[in-house]
Parts: structure tokens; sequence; C-alpha cells
């Protein structure tokens, strides 16, 4: 068949997304990683000061690092019971009438944007934790992990329902005729079925957590030290970008710096999305073969 | 019986679970529609802020926002949907489909601070344009790529083959099967990705915190080099760099109620595109 102009032109878009992809990664290493002529690699991720204006200037990455993680894991431990605890609720024992109201309002979470969760965190639950744990401030690495605990549920949510309504029907209706429970059968076959694709969300929570800026920027108090407790004040990679790029100049030290931090925040983000992606497919795969 | 009871309490534990869920997201809106609404009024949307943001409206803001995601859409729709259509019409599955699949993948994962940076060395710095209208724009729109891109393929899947088969035997080429057959059929379900992608991006603050966004600014901006307000930008600005909380937080509040209304009102649209299309659909 003949091709038209238009047809020789489609290929350019279609390959665009490599294109942006690799842009992405080249740029936030062409700006950051001339750094490493004059600090070392260790220096820089193993750094417990973080002092970008003192003579020179230290670029410890650690504490951002620590916070990142620290926030991160914790917003996982609560968002955990309550995303998996709504998925088999609404997969197993809700009514078709109740999981209709109640699958779209948790999505709607999902359409908040990140900034007003950052409010919610700044002036609802810091009064609340301050109160609770008789802190000097509630901006804190709880706060920033409860918030974002909220903002994964309909992600996490929505991944496992997905991967509990995939598990096929026949060995669940096998579990029945042997004389199992509902529950019997829920943690004995359901639940196993769909661990790899229910990790699969919990890694996809995770990484979005890793890079969630501004609501951990409102909530989490923006003390550059490594944390020793949950309950200090945190500043994680996200924040540290965040607060700092605008008042650097390009090609200054403290700039690249912040530019490599990105690039070590990508390299993680990136690595979680690889193995949430792996975990997915082995999923499939062990399902229908 | 022990086996029920157990299985009772169980359940009664699933139970609470999601409806903790469920009244998380309830006290969230109703703390900001109880803060916020007594703010809203036609003034407060039609009207410029005053007296270094402690009075006055927030109408630069509303369309600040509005022309960032209106210029994102305009860059990126074309780019996206063209995308799709090659990847989904024109090429068989192969390594580099793949490779192209999973670039879609990652770059919808990654974090929007990422993208904000991105636009910073390359709009900003490299092409020169400094904190601006367009720059904040194209960066939103690489941000917003991913889903458009996936979100063709997707809806061009949908189109039974049948439809194609039966075009090319009315003799009709393949770029006409795919214009007038395939993406008509699919245009629905591409408008909902495009609605859907466009709510995301207008709440975005983190993208546009050094390309585009702008805490203050006399009027409406002249041209596209110039910075704007956006709403996710000005309540940013508002709770972490405002010097008056009392008057300033009231606003953010306002602000957010707008930013929301917005946000349903871009992607309900969509839904309901998407959800009709379904229920016509016959085959």
């Amino acid at each position: 068949m003949k091709k038209n102009f238009g047809e020789y032109l489609l290929p350019i878009f279609g390959y665009i997304a490599i294109i942006i992809l690799a842009g992405i990664v080249i740029t936030i290493a062409v700006q950051g990683l001339p750094l490493l002529s004059k600090y070392s690699l260790k220096e820089l991720l193993l750094g417990k000061e973080w002092r970008p204006t003192s003579v020179p200037p230290l670029f410890g990455f650690l504490p951002s690092i620590v916070s990142t993680f620290y926030i991160s894991i914790f917003s996982m431990l609560i968002a955990l019971p309550l995303s998996l605890g709504t998925a088999i609720y609404l997969s197993k024992i809700a009514s078709p009438k109740v999981r209709s109201i109640l699958k779209p309002v948790i999505e709607l979470l999902a359409n908040i944007p990140s900034v007003i969760y950052g409010m919610f965190a700044l002036l609802f639950l810091g009064p609340i934790l301050k109160k609770l744990f008789n802190l000097p401030v509630g901006l804190n690495g709880l706060n920033a992990s409860i918030v974002l605990a909220i903002m994964s549920i309909p992600t996490i949510t929505t991944l496992s329902e997905d991967a509990i309504s995939m598990v096929p029907k026949e060995p669940e209706l096998a579990s029945y005729a042997l004389g199992a429970s509902n529950l019997e059968t829920i943690f004995g076959i359901t639940i196993p079925s769909a661990s790899a694709g229910i990790f699969a969300s919990i890694t996809a929570g995770f990484g979005r957590a890793i890079g969630e800026t501004m609501a951990v920027l409102l909530a989490a108090g923006n003390s550059i030290r490594i944390p020793h407790s949950i309950l200090e004040p945190m500043r994680p990679i996200t924040a540290t970008i965040a607060l700092e790029m605008a008042e650097t100049a390009v090609g200054s030290d403290h700039y690249r710096a912040l530019f490599l931090l990105a690039l070590v925040l990508l390299i993680f983000v990136l690595s979680f999305n690889l193995l949430s992606r792996h975990l997915r497919k082995l999923y499939r795969k062990k399902l229908y073969g | 019986m022990d086996k029920l009871k157990k299985e009772k309490i169980f359940f009664a534990i699933f139970r609470i679970l999601a409806f903790t869920s469920l009244l998380i997201v309830l006290t969230l809106i109703f703390y900001i529609l109880s803060k916020g609404l007594k703010v809203i009024s036609l003034n407060f949307i039609i009207d410029y802020p005053r007296n270094s943001f402690t009075e006055g409206g927030i109408f630069p803001a509303i369309v600040g926002s509005l022309y960032l995601v209106g210029l994102a859409i305009i860059f990126a729709v074309p780019v996206g949907v063209l995308g799709g259509i090659y990847l989904s019409e024109y090429t068989k599955e192969n390594t580099l489909t793949e490779a192209i699949r999973l670039a879609i993948d990652t770059l919808s994962g990654i974090p929007s601070i990422i993208f904000g940076l991105f636009g910073l060395a390359v709009f900003c710095k490299i092409l020169n344009l400094k904190v601006s209208l367009i720059a904040g724009s194209l960066t939103l729109s690489i941000l917003i790529l991913p889903t458009i891109f996936s979100a063709t393929i997707e809806s061009l899947k949908l189109v039974p083959k049948d439809f194609r088969d039966a075009s090319y035997a009315l003799g009709a080429t393949k770029w006409q099967t795919t214009w007038e057959i395939v993406v008509k059929t699919a245009l629905p379900n591409i408008i909902t990705g495009v609605l859907l992608s466009i709510g995301r991006a207008i709440g975005e603050t983190a993208p546009i915190l050094f390309t585009g966004a702008t805490f203050y600014t006399r009027g409406l901006p002249e041209n596209i080099f110039e910075p704007v307000m956006a709403l996710p930008y000005t309540i940013y600005g508002l709770l972490a760099e405002g010097t008056f909380p009392q008057k300033q937080v009231p606003i953010a509040f306002g602000a957010s109620i707008v930013l929301i209304v917005l946000v349903f009102i871009i992607t309900l649209p969509g839904i309901i595109i998407r959800d009709k299309f379904r229920s016509k659909k016959k085959w």
C-alpha cells in the first residue's frame, strides 16, 4: 500500500516517549554529575551535613535520603491495613450498592491536588499531633507519613482490588466445595493467589510516596538533620529540591547538588517502578501461565 | 459455629477499615468546605488580589491556571494522540514498541518535581524562556503526554478488528480507515483520557514551581513570556510565604475549593462521556 506524507511523519510521534524519558534522565544527570569533580560520591551520599551556604559548602545527602525513606516506609505501614482492608471489603464483602458508592468516593481522593493535602496536614493534622504527642510543633515525619498514607489509599486500594478480582473463580469454588468458609477462602486462596499483584500495588504506592513533593513540603517540618524518631521534623529529598532550587544560580555547586539529589531520587523511583512492573508481569504469568 | 464467629469478627474488621478510609475522605472534604465556603463569593472569583494578598479575589490565579493547562494541551494532545495512533495502528509487537511502552509507563511514574527540574534546565535556561507561562505550560505538557499517549493506545485497542476489515473491504486506504473509522470510534475515550490528564495537570504545583508560576502579579499576563499566577501555587504561597496568616489562610481555603471545583468541572464530563460511550456501544 502506498504511504502518504502523514504516514511518514507518524513514527516521530511514536518515539517521542523514549526521547522525553531519555531527555529527562540525561538533563538531570548532565546538570548534576559535574559536582563529582569537586566532591566524592561517598562524601555526598553518606555526608551527614547539608550546609549549602557555609564555606566551603557541605552537600551531605543523607539527611534528605533518610527522611524520604523514614516517611515513605511509615506511610506504607499506615496505608497498608486501610487500603488492603478496603480492597478486600470492596471485592469480597460489600453489597453491589455499597460498593457502587464507596468505590468512587475513595477514588475521589486521587483527584484532589497534593497541595490541598499539604494544607490539610499543616492546619488540621498538625495541631492534632501537637496536642496528642505534646510536641512543640505538629509538623514532623509522622504528619507527613499520615498525609502520604491518605494520598496513597486510592492507588493501593484500586490496584489491589484489581489484583484480587483477577483471581480465577475455580480455585475459590473448589475451596468452598471442600467446606472452607468465606474467610478461609479469602486468606487461603484469594490473597495468596493475588499476593504478587498486591505487592505490585504496594511498590507502586511506595514509588509515589517517595516522589511526592507539595504535601510533604507543608507537612514534614523542613528540618535538615538526620532524624532519629518519626516525631522529629524532617526534610525529604523532594522538599529540599523544592525549597532551595529557586534561590540557586545556574551552574553553581548548590544548583548541581540539587540536580544530583534529584538524580538519586529518580534512581530510587525508577527502581521501584521497574520492580512493580516486574511483579505485575510475574503475577499475570502465574495466573494465566 | 466457631468458624462463623471468627468470620464475623474478621469481616467486621474489614468493614471498619473500609469505612475508616471513607471517613478520611469525608473529613478532608468537610474540613476544606467548612473553612473555605464562607470566603467564596462572586467577588472572590472575579476580583484581583489586593493589599499584598490579604483582601480581594483570586481571579488572576484562576485565569493563569486555565492558561497553563490550555497551552499544555495544545502542545501535548497532537503529539500524544498521533504517537498513540502510530503505536496502536502502524506497528507490530516488537522490541521497539515494547521499549516505547516501557518508556510511557516509566514516565508516568516519575515524580512531578523531576519534570519541574527538567523544565527549569531545558525551557527556562537552555531555551532561555525564563520563568514564564510558555515554560510552565511546556513542562506541564510533558507531564501529561504519557497519560494522553496511553489513553489513546487503550482507546484504539478497544475498536474491534472487524471495523477495520470492513473498511478495507470497501476499498479504503489505511490512512482513511485509521482516521475515518478507528479514531472516530475511539474519540470519546480519547477525550476522556485528555480531560482526566488536564484535571491532574491543573492541580500540579511542583512542575510549575520554578518554571512558570509566580505568587503575585498586578494583572493578567500580557504575553506568554511573562510568569503567571496559578491556583495551586497561590495556595502554597499563601500558606508558606504569607506574612498575614489570619487574613491569608482563609483565602487559601477559598482558593482550594475553587481548585477542587475546577478539577471536577474538567474531569466529570470525561467520566460522563466514557459511561455514555460504554452504554451506547453495540459491539
